[in-house]
């Protein structure tokens, strides 16, 4: 039943190293998925059992690696996140990710195990925010955000709905308070006040509901007049234009700007059919920058066009909506949680790195699951999926017999 | 429950999916200012110069062709130079010339080629060659320069130069981009066009550094570049450099043409400049000693002086009297009641008045002329007889732009009634006695060498004249000229009235007003002689002027010259025109002592003597200068309400 995450996985890679044969990074992709192949085959033939009971090594591990990352990596374009062995370099954030998942993974097969306790809640908020807290300390905060993703896990989980919701909404007025006026927005809140008030039925409206909203509206406003007293008087220029980016990448045309308009116009010189395996002109010139890593996607929609891309997308939807439907289907509660942990890994790479290529998410460096040269994001991306794979076949084992 | 939220989970995914699909339908599909984008960023037009046409002469020989030269590349990031100061010995440049020439370098880009070092002859390349490869970084890229076999005709020529700021903000269609030649006045500039040929364009794939990548699509969208016309002159060559060597030590101009056609032979303007001097790398440093030089030898004085034409204006006066019908051939003038001082006996008939140029005659001609209607008022018959003066005049090419081939050209002035209007504040208040010098070329009269040769060449043909021009032809003599050349312009004066001035012309030369030697035998030269008057040092300092054609019947060649402060018109402007005639009919010299008294001779006004160059005054309206201090040597160009009585003529 694996075989189409298998193809997917296999597929992509092969339809990546093709684009790299023409830069000095394709021998080495070469070399990073010759060891993945081998890497998945250890993955395949260990016991299941070695996952489940080592979890908590491998955190412990990863975590031990970031500290150590902190005091003996290279500096590389100021984040001091990488250790070097020779020509090769090894970003252990990337590996948090498994480990972090493997722990919670662990965690929460615990029996009995109850999310809407705060206690619990806190712990599992621990063991996710510690790797956080390193790796935002190795200037990494495309990684860190990462992380975020064990939401949609514990979602599942039964997180309360509340809190997801409450993120969400904390960080659409961020943004809404960057890109709007402030009365406008107030104008928003307290309009849509008006109108749940309305909708509410007649027996619902009582003083004490009312207030409450009321509470949560002023609660709103305050955030954002936060937000844009931060962002306007306490925040210097150059970190103000730093965060405005993020959301208006016009503003520095030459800066951030300039990547993200370069990917823009890579991807829309695409057309429907792309112009050809090769050819294209804008990414192979180098006008993308980082396109090899972060913006490989541009690649992908200039040289396959719009159908290209497509195809790319609804393989990773596929893929995620794979993994879920065999989450599900797991016996225990680890490989259930584990899988989940990978589904929301991939998709929130997916969903920043393809998000920012066309303009609709800010700039953060992460790569793209299978597709960005790498060894490390290959390596771990590989990692994740195999020992859910391994997982998944304890399973069918399990059934044919 | 919980397991229903793996539902929600999958929508999510499958939300953020579409609304990425959209976003990419939208980037990829329906919106095109992206991919148009993209062939700005990363397809680059690299343009193609072209050669620039070369200039022949009648006889098929090169007056201007392109020398290969080296333009030296530096692309900073990749220079080695083990040791700076040798490089610069090498180099001829000094250490802080190399300085400012690399951080300019560097400035503009640290991997794109700039410009290091311009125009590099084959010779110094090929001493530097061998060096250039112990240092790494610098490239050397073909180009042309111009240059100029004949080292004649610098300022008919122009010079190909750097196009101006001024001129890149003005152009019409956009072609130029900075640091693309142009041609600068004379004739490079007037037939730029024609010369400069075509760019071509070649479209090149380039990284965002802008380092090429090969061409674009195997060059299916590159165009050709095509070489510039080759502009067939009507110049001869052997007879321009005979007539510079001629005015050499002399400030004037000299102006031949072919009466038939209007081609133009010889065209000097003394003194003059190696017009090589303008198209090497020194371009700047001589432009300036150029600028500095006190005979200003950037004019071409041609059709930038302006002169009082003097006694060859009576020329003019007899013809438009004679068929105004105020004057007939026989019609004679003593010397009694007129101002004028005069050499000559008196009691000429036109011929020898012609022949010696009489001044009273003409004072008495253009009297004659200005009061030969009804009117009894003399002020108002002087209004009318002066409008009617300056319409015939007028058709002989003067007070107005000849329209030759060159961009220079002044208008001149002949005044009209309404001048004087405004000189003397009102109508009918001045009368003939104001404006008498007019009768022999004095006064407000202003005429360039052009237009005096045009005179000779009207005369030649007997009524007629094609306005002057150089050009022949593009590639083949005769193609690509404009219509305007092939055109007759009549001067309104009948065939008959031309006959006494020729015989008296003839007459001038032979025995009357020019010096014997220049009546040189076999070339049967017709002229008149002209003094313009200087008063500025003196009788001594007037300019000579001769205009003439040669032979007498059936005319080949038409001439006009000016010399600057050398006196008497019948010496050394004839003597100059003679010699020239003699070389362009004979095709050689045979009036030897002629030759070497004019060569000795020495015009130049003393440097002490000559008006510090000014400030460039407010140019008058009807003037076009392009160079700032475009004013000769002698300009009177201030309207002056009453003529100097004392006008002379030989």
């Amino acid at each position: 039943m694996g075989w189409l995450n298998v193809y997917a996985a296999v597929y992509s890679p092969e339809d990546h190293t093709n684009l790299f044969d023409m830069t000095t990074n394709a021998g080495k992709q070469m070399m990073w998925i010759g060891t993945t192949v081998l890497l998945i085959i250890c993955i395949l033939v260990i016991n299941h059992k070695f996952f489940d009971s080592f979890a908590y090594v491998f955190y412990a591990f990863m975590i031990l690696m970031l500290l150590l990352v902190l005091v003996a990596g290279s500096n590389i374009n100021g984040s001091r996140s990488w250790f070097k062995f020779g020509a090769f370099q090894i970003q252990p954030a990337e590996f948090a990710k498994v480990a972090t998942a493997l722990a919670l993974a662990k965690y929460l097969d615990v029996p009995g195990m109850n999310l809407g306790r705060t206690k619990e809640l806190l712990r599992i908020g621990g063991i996710i925010v510690l790797p956080c807290i390193l790796i935002l300390a190795s200037n990494e905060t495309g990684s860190t955000l990462v992380f975020a993703s064990f939401v949609i896990m514990l979602y599942r989980e039964g997180l309360p709905g509340w809190i997801p919701a409450l993120g969400i909404s904390v960080a659409a007025l961020f943004v809404l308070a960057l890109v709007f006026p402030k009365l406008y927005i107030f104008a928003g809140i307290i309009v849509l006040y008006g109108i749940i008030v309305l909708l509410m039925p007649r027996y619902n409206r009582t003083t004490r509901n009312l207030l409450s909203m009321a509470m949560i509206g002023a609660a709103m406003m305050a955030l954002v007049t936060g937000v844009d007293f931060f962002v306007n008087n306490v925040l210097q220029k150059h970190q103000r234009n730093r965060i405005k980016v993020l959301v208006d990448p016009t503003i520095d045309p030459l800066g951030v700007g300039w990547n993200v308009t370069q990917a823009k116009i890579a991807i829309g010189s695409g057309r429907l059919q792309g112009k050809g395996f090769l050819e294209g002109t804008q990414t192979k010139f180098d006008f993308v920058p980082e396109q090899s890593t972060d913006f490989i996607f541009c690649t992908i929609g200039e040289e396959h066009g719009f159908i290209g891309s497509t195809i790319v997308i609804a393989l990773f939807i596929g893929l995620l909506s794979r993994i879920v439907i065999l989450a599900e289907k797991q016996r225990s509660k680890f490989a259930r949680v584990y899988g989940y942990c990978v589904a929301g890994i991939i998709f929130f790479h997916v969903m920043v790195n393809i998000g920012m290529t066309i303009g609709l998410m800010p700039v953060i460096g992460i790569p793209l699951p299978f597709f960005s040269y790498g060894g490390s994001s290959l390596w771990s991306f590989s990692i994740l999926l195999f020992i859910f794979l391994r997982l998944d076949s304890r399973r069918t084992a399990l059934m044919r017999r | 429950m919980l397991e229903n939220r793996k539902w929600v989970i999958i929508g999510v995914f499958c939300l953020v999916g579409l609304t990425y699909l959209a976003r990419l339908f939208y980037l990829q599909v329906l919106d095109d200012t992206y991919s148009l984008g993209a062939s700005k960023n990363s397809i680059k037009r690299v343009v193609e110069i072209p050669y620039r046409g070369q200039i022949y002469d009648r006889n098929n020989q090169l007056i201007v062709y392109n020398t290969p030269v080296y333009d030296l590349y530096v692309t900073p990031k990749q220079v080695r130079i083990p040791d700076t100061v040798a490089f610069c010995r090498m180099m001829n440049i000094t250490t802080s010339e190399f300085d400012s020439i690399m951080g300019l370098a560097k400035n503009y880009s640290p991997v794109k080629p700039s410009l290091f070092m311009r125009q590099l002859s084959k010779e110094d390349f090929a001493r530097i060659q061998d060096a250039l490869v112990d240092y790494r970084g610098f490239e050397p890229v073909i180009s042309s320069m111009r240059t100029y076999p004949a080292h004649t005709m610098a300022n008919a020529l122009g010079y190909v130069s750097e196009i101006s700021k001024k001129q890149l903000e003005e152009q019409d269609i956009l072609y130029y981009r900075q640091g693309d030649y142009v041609g600068h006045n004379g004739l490079e500039e007037q037939y730029e066009e024609q010369l400069r040929g075509k760019r071509g364009v070649k479209f090149m794939m380039q990284n965002v550094r802008g380092v090429n990548k090969g061409s674009w699509k195997n060059g299916a969208y590159d165009t050709l570049a095509v070489a510039g016309q080759n502009l067939i002159t009507g110049i001869d060559v052997e007879v321009q450099k005979y007539a510079d060597s001629l005015m050499q030590n002399k400030v004037g101009a000299v102006l031949a043409v072919e009466p038939a056609t209007g081609e133009i032979l010889v065209s000097v303007s003394a003194p003059t400049y190696d017009p090589n001097m303008l198209s090497s790398r020194y371009f700047s440093k001589n432009y300036r000693a150029l600028i500095k030089n006190p005979y200003k030898p950037l004019i071409n004085r041609p059709v930038m002086a302006s002169y009082r034409p003097g006694s060859t204006f009576k020329l003019i006066q007899a013809l438009i009297a004679q068929q105004q019908g105020s004057l007939f051939p026989n019609t004679m003038y003593g010397h009694s009641g007129s101002p004028m001082r005069c050499h000559c006996r008196g009691g000429n008939n036109l011929r020898g008045a012609v022949q010696n140029s009489c001044n009273p005659y003409f004072y008495h001609v253009f009297r004659k002329f200005l009061y030969f209607n009804g009117e009894h008022n003399t002020f108002k018959a002087s209004a009318i007889g002066l409008k009617e003066w300056h319409s015939m005049a007028e058709k002989f090419g003067i007070g107005a732009r000849l329209g030759i081939d060159l961009p220079s050209e002044l208008k001149g002035n002949l005044p009209t009634p309404e001048y004087y209007d405004k000189a003397y504040r009102g109508a009918l208040r001045w009368k003939f006695s104001n404006v008498y010098s007019l009768s022999i070329g004095e006064g407000e009269l202003l005429i360039s060498p052009l237009k005096l040769v045009n005179l000779a060449a009207t005369i030649a043909n007997r009524g007629w004249y094609i306005t002057p021009h150089y050009i022949k032809g593009f590639n083949k003599p005769g193609v690509g000229v404009p219509a305007e050349y092939f055109e007759r312009h009549e001067t309104g004066i009948d065939y008959k009235h031309f006959l006494p001035v020729i015989d008296g012309m003839r007459a001038a030369v032979s025995h009357g007003t020019v010096t014997p030697l220049a009546n040189i035998e076999g070339i049967d030269l017709c002229g008149k002689t002209g003094t313009s008057q200087n008063n500025k040092y003196g009788h001594k300092f007037d300019h000579s002027i001769f205009i003439g054609f040669a032979p007498m019947n059936n005319p080949k060649i038409a001439v006009a010259v000016f010399v600057e402060n050398a006196g008497w018109g019948g010496k050394a402007a004839a003597s100059v025109a003679a010699l020239v005639a003699e070389r362009y009919l004979k095709r050689k010299t045979e009036a030897k002592k002629l030759d070497e008294q004019v060569k000795a001779a020495n015009y130049l006004p003393p440097v002490s003597r000559v008006p510090a160059p000014k400030k460039p005054a407010a140019p008058k309206k009807d003037t076009v200068r392009k160079t700032p201090e475009a004013k000769p040597l002698m300009t009177a160009t201030s309207p002056k309400p009453v003529a100097v009585a004392a006008a002379s003529g030989h």
